[in-house]
């Protein structure tokens, strides 16, 4: 069965979620639907938006991380986004950025091209991620553990890693309207200083 | 042929402060030469590093990415839907494998197609001799600044000093 069963939440119930508890962290949010949904729910300029680029928002994070030390830096990933770009859980695992808090919304599917299923239902991620050295690692289903476990990692060293498991259900939610290189200056303004 | 402190030296002081890459043996005494200066940042795969170096960008650095040129195809991708429409301006240092015919199998495809890649792609590239040095990487740092985009820097085999001379 997809997604795992007791999965209550949509990512856009869990991506809100998260939200209420940001304020002005640097977030990096994966392509597809994840950056769209964000971009419908609140518009923030420490956001910023892939279009393109499938499997980076970790790394792109990563490099706001090692560049401002003094900020906690987020990213906002989907289990089809992590195994492409899995390499950089070892890189993150390596490094040991303490600023670096990793958020994996897993619905198991590929959702912006139709639900194609990915391997996230037998790979667990979050396994991956605290073998590769990530310090804190949780892995949540419903929405009070999430607030509960995020709420702690925003106040611990990490690197960090939450996992929350999600169900298919996309928000009507349409393309981001603000051009790319538009998105870049808007962030790099926001998270200055 | 160009010592790998002075090649770094030069690049940090017109204001390059953010390195990683994947290794090359062209490239090995520059990234050891990093690695002393401790600015370098490992990374396991080239379009990784270009989006390690997307980050270190927006978070205020002057980023080059370092790698062989196979790794251009792997992080073409990144390149082209990341730094070419975002406006990210980034260094890439990259060696050219397979030059001229003289290389292992892998290398030939790329090693003869990398210019042609390049200008297809609309990636400014200038290929570094002892001679221009000075003027070769002002160039490229100037470009990238300018036009916000990346730009290569071809590096060919004997130009920098490799960890075994």
């Amino acid at each position: 069965m997809r997604p795992e069963e007791g999965t209550l939440i949509s990512r856009a119930q869990a991506i809100a979620t998260v939200l209420e508890l940001l304020t002005d962290q640097p977030v990096v949010i994966c392509n597809g639907f994840p950056s769209r949904e964000v971009h419908k729910m609140a518009d923030r300029p420490t956001h910023f938006y892939m279009i393109g680029s499938m499997g980076n928002a970790a790394a792109i994070a990563l490099g706001v991380a090692l560049a401002k030390p003094n900020k906690q830096v987020v990213t906002f990933d989907g289990d089809g986004n992590v195994l492409m770009g899995m390499g950089t859980f070892a890189t993150v695992g390596a490094l040991r950025p303490k600023n670096f808090i990793h958020v994996v919304f897993d619905n198991e599917v590929y959702g912006t091209t139709g639900n194609q299923p990915t391997i996230s239902n037998v790979v667990q991620l979050d396994k991956v991620a605290k073998s590769a050295g990530y310090v804190n690692v949780e892995r949540v289903l419903d929405r009070d553990d999430l607030v509960y476990e995020f709420k702690d990692m925003l106040k611990k060293d990490g690197p960090s890693l939450l996992l929350i498991k999600v169900n298919e259900f996309v928000e009507d939610a349409g393309r981001v309207v603000h051009d790319p290189s538009v998105i870049t200056r808007r962030f790099m303004k926001a998270i200055e200083g | 042929m160009i010592d790998s402190d002075v090649f770094v030296q030069a690049l940090q002081d017109l204001g390059v402060n953010f390195f990683t890459g994947v290794p090359d043996s062209i490239l090995g005494g520059i990234i050891a030469e990093l690695m002393i200066r401790r600015v370098y940042v490992p990374a396991v795969r080239e379009d990784e590093a270009v989006g390690i170096a997307a980050g270190a960008y927006m978070g205020g650095r002057v980023p080059a990415v370092l790698m062989q040129n196979s790794g251009l195809g792997t992080c073409l991708n990144t390149l082209m839907s990341l730094n070419l429409i975002y406006r990210q301006p980034c260094l890439l240092i990259v060696s050219w494998r397979g030059q001229g015919g003289n290389d292992a199998p892998e290398h030939l495809v790329m090693g003869e197609v990398m210019p042609q890649l390049l200008e297809t792609v609309r990636i400014p590239h200038r290929t570094l001799t002892e001679k221009t040095f000075a003027e070769d990487l002002r160039w490229v740092v100037e470009t990238l600044m300018k036009r916000q985009i990346p730009v290569v820097l071809i590096l060919t085999k004997g130009v920098v000093k490799g960890l075994h001379p």
